[in-house]
């Protein structure tokens, strides 16, 4: 009952979040530029054509007036009419965002199945030559351009030796859409060849989203491991004789893991914003790339419609990950 | 009153002594120190270290995608100039960018920090909601619509950045001042009847100086890593400016066979970023003594 309280209790504090975030949207769009309706425009539009935007859009009328329509608009799922693919943005959006998915979710379970168990050994063995190594990891992990290092795994391995497609999703075509998800749907399918393929193309993007979060993950999962290591807990359970492997991966991995899974929220922070470069260097359909074509193309309203989705996403995943922990940690089980 | 200001002397005397020895002899740090020395030198020197200092500007068609050699260590790039050349021109705008950036977001957080720590009320909470806000999106995110409304110049990059940073420090900043309001050092000057200003800038400030310091080393590296992201997105100062992240955008078309046009540029972010990364956890552990009990567990 008490985590069903803190649970509402977190919501309550979701809405103000998400209303300043569409307030700094709104004075970016509005409030910021000299002209917000000639950047809406885009640069062939004549002077007529501008002035008759306006009026159509209602940025004649007051500040106030108009961050309450861009709120109402935005709650009915409204984000305007992109100039280039003439259509709304919220389902250009929408139509993109599985791929973004696909590709996150599988560069993060890639980086927590790899990066918690390295951490912990890199504990256990602290200062072995595996220690050394995964300090390298960590260190270019957080210091290495995402963008930089996509085009040298292009480089290397579709460039020069030929294992992996060069970018894109898929070749040829589809599964049958159920999910979105092209691994997913090729599995739920039978189609086995596709599932191969996908898997090929996803390779060096999700490669390239995880170093980073693996990096980070490696780094924290260590520090609690030997930070639990000292506790007397841990020295109790080995004076009553219990083997190493259950005092390691059942009780220390457990209290070792609660700052792993706030970082975990942080990660996908760090994933969302390196997908949108990654995204643009691997031609992987997703929302990235359409806010970076949009760049190109000073689609303004679209890049404001990323903006908008990306900072919601990221609101509400920070959101679940606070009830996990709570779920994980009873300490955090007051309000 | 005079031994005590003599005593104090040696003690920040003793400070400056101790933060560079224990730093000397943490090798990460020493590491970071070296890469960011590297940096200065380079932007410092970019004229006379070049050895071809007129090619930012000039054109060679002949000498097009040259690879590395005696006359081009680096190679060269499509217009025919030296990549390594532009590199060191690069570094200049590198280091203007994160020195700027995290100066701006300091100017603005800290203050923030500070205020909204040292008062409690509906203003505090105001203050720390709306950093919350910008915490909440990734920070490329926001600063890429920014940069896009603004459209792409140096200035606005440096703009687009210090917007989104300066929570980081207002947050650091406001959680320090909370926890020295309950030192009874604070509350005795307050006693004695400093005004806030007074204690906040002469007792509170010089006592939170550790943590503003460390999140400004970490924060130079992510900002360059953010700057070079936005150069590579095209939001960045325009050509023909040797921007690091602009360059790497430019040298796709020419992969494989340019190999180096794409690598050089990649490479100086990279360590860039790590000696700035290397030095904020070396000062971390040398400034804050809360955290050498586990830096000995390391």
């Amino acid at each position: 009952m008490r985590l069903l309280a803190l649970a509402l209790y977190r919501l309550v504090w979701f809405v103000p979040t998400l209303l300043g975030l569409l307030v700094v949207t709104f004075v970016i769009s509005r409030v910021i530029p000299a002209d917000p309706v000639a950047l809406v425009a885009g640069e062939t539009a004549t002077p007529a054509q501008v002035e008759a935007l306006r009026r159509e859009l209602g940025y004649d009328r007051p500040l106030p007036v108009q961050f309450v329509d861009y709120v109402a608009r935005l709650v009915r799922g409204d984000m305007g009419t992109s100039i280039f693919t003439r259509r709304p943005i919220a389902e250009d959006l929408a139509h993109r965002l599985p791929a973004t998915i696909e590709l996150t979710v599988v560069a993060m379970v890639v980086s927590v199945l790899v990066g918690i168990p390295l951490g912990v050994l890199s504990a256990l063995w602290r200062n072995s030559l595996l220690d050394h190594a995964l300090r390298v990891v960590t260190v270019s992990g957080l210091a290495i351009a995402s963008f930089w290092l996509g085009i040298m795994l292009q480089l290397l391995f579709a460039m020069r030796l030929g294992w992996t497609p060069l970018n894109g999703r898929l070749q040829g075509f589809p599964p049958r859409t159920i999910t979105g998800f092209y691994l997913l749907d090729a599995a739920l399918t039978g189609d086995w060849p596709t599932f191969g393929m996908a898997l090929l193309h996803l390779a060096l993007p999700a490669a390239t989203l995880a170093f980073p979060a693996l990096a980070t993950l490696v780094r924290f999962t260590r520090a609690g491991v030997l930070d639990v290591m000292q506790s007397n807990f841990v020295l109790y359970e080995r004076a009553m004789g219990l083997p190493r492997s259950v005092i390691v991966w059942k009780y220390m991995l457990r209290s070792a893991l609660t700052s792993t899974v706030t970082q975990i929220g942080l990660l996908f922070g760090i994933l969302l914003a390196g997908a949108v470069v990654t995204e643009a260097v691997f031609d992987w359909p997703g929302i990235g790339t359409y806010a970076v074509n949009s760049i190109l193309r000073s689609d303004y309203n679209a890049v404001m419609g990323f903006t908008v989705w990306a900072g919601t996403i990221f609101i509400v995943v920070n959101l679940l990950v606070d009830v996990a922990h709570t779920l994980v940690d009873p300490r955090e089980r007051t309000l | 009153m005079r031994r005590r200001s003599r005593r104090s002397k040696e003690a920040s005397l003793n400070a400056a002594w101790f933060v560079p020895t224990r730093l000397a002899r943490d090798r990460s740090a020493l590491l970071g120190l070296v890469l960011i020395g590297l940096l200065v030198v380079s932007a410092v020197l970019a004229p006379v270290l070049a050895t071809h200092p007129d090619d930012v500007f000039e054109l060679h068609p002949a000498e097009r995608l040259r690879a590395p050699g005696p006359a081009h260590w680096l190679g060269t790039d499509r217009m025919g100039a030296d990549v390594y050349s532009r590199l060191l021109f690069g570094a200049r705008i590198t280091i203007l960018i994160g020195v700027i950036a995290v100066g701006a977001s300091l100017l603005v957080g800290v203050p923030i920090g500070l205020v909204a720590g040292y008062y409690h009320g509906w203003f505090s909470d105001l203050l720390m909601r709306v950093s919350d806000v910008f915490l909440a999106v990734p920070q490329v995110v926001l600063a890429i619509a920014i940069a896009q409304t603004l459209g792409p110049s140096l200035p606005n990059v440096i703009l687009a950045l210090s917007a989104t940073y300066w929570p980081w420090f207002a947050r650091v900043v406001y959680a320090e001042t909370r926890t020295l309001q309950k030192e009874v050092f604070v509350e005795s000057t307050a006693a004695l009847g400093a005004s806030p200003w007074r204690l906040t800038a002469l007792h509170v400030l010089p006592n939170i100086a550790s943590p503003i310091i460390v999140r400004a080393s970490i924060g130079m590296g992510f900002t360059i890593l953010t700057a070079a992201a936005l150069g590579f997105l095209g939001l960045g100062p325009p050509p023909p400016t040797p921007e690091w992240g602009r360059t790497i955008a430019e040298s796709r078309e020419f992969l494989p066979d340019a190999w180096w046009y794409a690598t050089a540029p990649g490479l100086a972010i990279f360590l860039t970023v790590m000696g700035f990364n290397l030095l904020g956890d070396g000062l971390r552990d040398v400034l804050d003594p809360r955290l050498r009990r586990s830096r000995t567990a390391r």
